[in-house]
């Protein structure tokens, strides 16, 4: 079967060797990857949303208590990764546009910055997991959570019990979300490499755009992350 | 990929990367402010915009693509919200027996 | 005098890793036939243990604990290993590209990929019941399986968690294949309707599986680090567990039901040599039981301590998720009226089907109503319920649709004579074996329990029953036999013995590797035995 990364400019009407055998046509083999993408990130919805179904029933039910905890993590750091994956979600779609009109550099710069965003992402998560280790918010044995102040009742204690369903949520949800973003920054190191030996053209670039497709799928997810987990309350 | 030979897809790009910061710091202004049982419905709505945004303009879900992209995309939101609706019609109502 | 053999997907290539390493989809529906019909056996063997231990009252044969890792072993097996990929991945991968007119699946390598997942999958279970195995159930519900199991749940959580891959894999590749594939003037309106069956299950497969496979990821967090998401000292909910087990564990039997119906719709339509009635009908009940099927989980739960008013809704939405089935069942009686009925192998299975799974489904029925299911919950009723659909439909649609297309597949032709006999045996013998359980159930004999000297009176249906599991193994048995004999000895096959519709029937037996010499053009409705009949 004829290698599908082997590209060149080539005459449509003869054989485009990036056609796959079983097409009739190229239009046909984007739109069967591009349609693939999209049902895979359909499923990824519902993979996620088991723990958004199990966050929400939790929160509801211990409102407060998830509140005090919720109120231990650093919105700083928090925002400040919402905006470095609004930024590399902007590098991404000027990576296809780049591979759209043949400008080589500007996409091998966009996904070198993709990827450098992503790993300052992980980088500022692997910080905010050392702060809930240093303050024992790990659920597991050495787990504290004592006597801190519900939001809004300060004379009123969160349930350490709550407050580690809280952080267990936090952990699973983060950490499936991190699991995602060190694929993808697999799936973009590929890409870069690819983009630097050329194999990307106007007329063939179905990976960059299907790779973009999940890193905003990634970025969606943190959309919702972000204020779920780290603004239930943040009255003064 | 359908054809671009229309102007320069850019400067929507860069709007909308403006407008999803501008969201950003609204939800967390927002957090900040007390609005009661709204804290939550701002919180959600504000996110989904940023998401609509994201789906719409860098997935390229408006304009570029077919009926179908549209309908896997409100399929999988609909199947979400069936799984978090149904569960919830069980833990809403427990209280009442 | 004997004719050079042609050049078929079969004989194209020869040797271990032509095999291995296909992307042939005819290639890996085969290597899938082999691996679920070897997890078929496992899963039987342990059937077989469990009916042997239920011959007499006590508890004789292996201990409490054995026992429960018996059933929890055939569940599993039986249900993600064998009924989850069997019609889609053997029958599916090898009918649907050519069903509309492609020469492969939209991402042939996907599909071996999707393979090798089941195998790794398959092994890590394998694995994990040879080394001790699991005994919360097939259901592994917590907090058992979380707190207080000492079995190997993580192990057998993560094969399942592969297997469920592959099943998402391979919905992906047919959802896409059959947007995007066919060939010119297959519209969806002409599509078999096996194939909008398998279009059904695939969003079934790509919806709810990663629900579990979270599920999963929960159980063995919580197992692992005791996060307490289910355990109430903790401040968690048990039921989450089931709320979330269950979304994807109801849609799931209609992933099984769904290809077997696609099947029996086909058959039935050759068999009687007429169109099937009310064709969008079918076609949108394949939908519709595929989104109804989303909605209706908790019926699982009736018991288990839910809300009472989340329960009427769940009760209503299952009557509901009837209907659809119901539809088909009319449709196909339809078909058959004033049909010209031919009682070939497949035509016997269908039948079987027809009534089994009609049985099976009004038995449903009885448990959406709330006062019958309290009263039923956990005893051999649901276990007869569960195995009329999955064994008398699923398990009689997918040998139905083994014998319908040997010849296809095989380019040989079985022994009519000894499929028929065999048939029958599996009919007799599944009655024989489930319906003594409707009355052990409805009398008060509890599930999953190796002893019932407490109620002695019980063994002569229990009796019945394994005496009936017996027959049915032989009933198995017979065709496994005679399929490989006719490999060998089998007379061979015309392109279509059957004189049927459908495309697949256009490419020679067994077909080439592409399916088709030219891309076919389709100008005929789907179904078309007027025409078959009137030119033959």
């Amino acid at each position: 079967m004829p290698d599908s990364t082997v590209v060149g400019l080539h005459n449509e009407e003869q054989h485009n060797p990036a056609l796959l055998h079983h097409f009739a046509e190229p239009q046909q083999q984007r739109d069967a990857a591009s349609l693939g993408m999209w049902v895979f990130l359909a499923t990824e919805v519902m993979f996620f949303g088991g723990l958004f179904c199990a966050y929400l029933i939790y929160r509801l039910k211990y409102f407060g208590d998830f509140g005090a905890a919720s109120k231990t993590l650093d919105v700083r750091l928090g925002a400040t990764n919402t905006a470095v994956l609004i930024c590399s979600s902007l590098t991404v779609v000027l990576a296809v546009w780049a591979a759209q009109t043949a400008r080589r550099t500007l996409l091998i710069v966009s996904i070198g910055l993709t990827m450098v965003l992503g790993l300052v992402f992980l980088g500022i998560k692997g910080v905010e997991y050392n702060d809930k280790f240093v303050e024992h918010h790990v659920p597991g044995a050495s787990f504290s959570f004592e006597k801190v102040p519900i939001p809004g009742h300060p004379n009123q204690y969160a349930d350490p019990h709550h407050a580690q369903l809280f952080f267990s949520l936090y952990f699973v949800m983060t950490g499936l979300h991190a699991l995602h973003m060190i694929i993808g920054l697999g799936i973009f190191l590929w890409l870069l490499i690819m983009a630097w030996k050329g194999r990307f053209t106007p007329e063939w670039h179905t990976p960059v755009e299907i790779g973009g497709l999940y890193w905003h799928f990634v970025d969606i997810i943190w959309i919702y992350l972000f204020p779920l987990l780290y603004l239930i309350d943040r009255h003064p | 990929m359908s054809d671009h030979s229309k102007s320069s897809p850019l400067p929507t790009y860069f709007a909308v990367f403006i407008a999803l910061l501008i969201g950003t710091g609204l939800t967390v202004y927002a957090a900040s402010l007390d609005l009661g049982p709204f804290n939550a419905p701002v919180a959600l709505t504000i996110a989904s915009i940023k998401a609509t945004l994201v789906a719409l303009f860098f997935m390229h879900v408006k304009g570029a693509s077919e009926k179908l992209t549209k309908l896997v995309v409100i399929g999988a939101l609909f199947f979400l919200l069936l799984l978090l609706g149904l569960t919830m019609t069980d833990y809403a109502t427990r209280a009442w027996s | 005098m004997p004719q050079p053999e042609r050049e078929n997907y079969l004989n194209k290539e020869y040797g271990v890793w032509s095999w291995l390493l296909t992307t042939d989809h005819k290639r890996i529906a085969l290597l899938y036939l082999i691996s679920i019909t070897f997890f078929f056996f496992i899963g039987g063997f342990f059937a077989l243990l469990i009916r042997l231990e239920l011959l007499t009252p006590a508890g004789d044969l292996v201990q409490a604990d054995t026992y429960n890792k018996l059933f929890t072993m055939h569940g599993m097996v039986m249900v993600f290993f064998f009924l989850i990929p069997s019609i889609p991945a053997v029958l599916g991968n090898f009918l649907v590209p050519m069903m509309i007119g492609a020469k492969d699946l939209a991402f042939p390598r996907i599909n071996l990929l999707s393979w090798y997942l089941y195998i790794i999958g398959g092994v890590m279970m394998l694995h994990c019941m040879l080394t001790g195995g699991v005994d919360t159930g097939w259901t592994f519900y917590a907090p058992f399986s979380t707190n207080f199991t000492n079995t190997k749940i993580v192990e057998a959580g993560l094969a399942i968690f592969i297997a469920g891959f592959s099943s998402i894999l391979t919905g992906l590749n047919f959802v896409v294949t059959i947007h995007r594939m066919r060939a010119p003037g297959m519209t969806w309106s002409r599509l078999p309707l096996f194939i909008w069956a398998h279009y059904a299950t695939s969003i079934i497969q790509l919806l709810g599986t990663p629900v579990i496979a979270v599920t999963i990821v929960l159980v063995a967090c919580e197992r692992a680090l005791h996060l307490g998401i289910f355990d109430p000292r903790l401040g968690g909910d048990p039921l989450l567990f089931q709320h979330l087990f269950w979304f994807y564990s109801h849609p799931a039997v209609y992933i099984m039901i769904l290809p077997a119906m696609g099947v029996v719709t086909e058959i039935i339509a050759c068999f009687s040599r007429k169109r099937i009635f009310g064709y969008s009908f079918v076609a949108f009940s394949s939908i519709a039981i595929a989104v109804f099927g989303f909605l209706v989980w908790a019926h699982h739960m009736f018991v288990a301590g839910m809300s009472v008013y989340a329960a009427l809704v769940f009760s209503l939405l299952s009557y509901a998720v009837a209907v659809p089935s119901a539809i088909k069942v009319f449709n196909w009686t339809a078909t058959l009226y004033k049909g010209s009925i031919h009682y070939d192998a497949p035509m016997l299975y269908a039948f079987g089907f027809l009534g089994l799974f009609t049985i099976g489904g009004l038995t449903g029925l009885f448990l959406a109503a709330l006062g019958i299911n309290v009263h039923v919950t956990d005893t051999y009723f649901i276990v007869a319920h569960f195995h009329y659909i999955m064994v008398g439909g699923a398990v009689m649609g997918y040998l139905g649709g083994m014998h319908f297309w040997w010849p296809k597949i095989s380019g040989k032709l079985y022994p009519e004579g000894w499929a028929r006999l065999a048939a029958l045996i599996v009919f007799i013998g599944f009655n024989l074996t489930f319906f003594p359980q409707f009355i052990l159930g409805y009398m008060g004999m509890p599930r999953r329990y190796y002893d019932y000297s407490h109620m002695p009176e019980f063994q002569v249906l229990n009796v019945l029953s394994t005496a009936g599991a017996t027959v049915l193994g032989v009933g198995y048995l017979l065709p496994m036999i005679y399929f490989l004999w006719s490999m060998r000895y089998g007379k061979p096959a015309p392109d279509n013995p059957w004189n049927a519709a459908g495309l697949e029937w256009k490419t020679s037996s067994p077909p080439t590797t592409f399916n088709f010499e030219v891309e076919p053009l389709v100008t005929w409705e789907a179904y078309n035995y007027e025409d078959l009949d009137a030119s033959h």
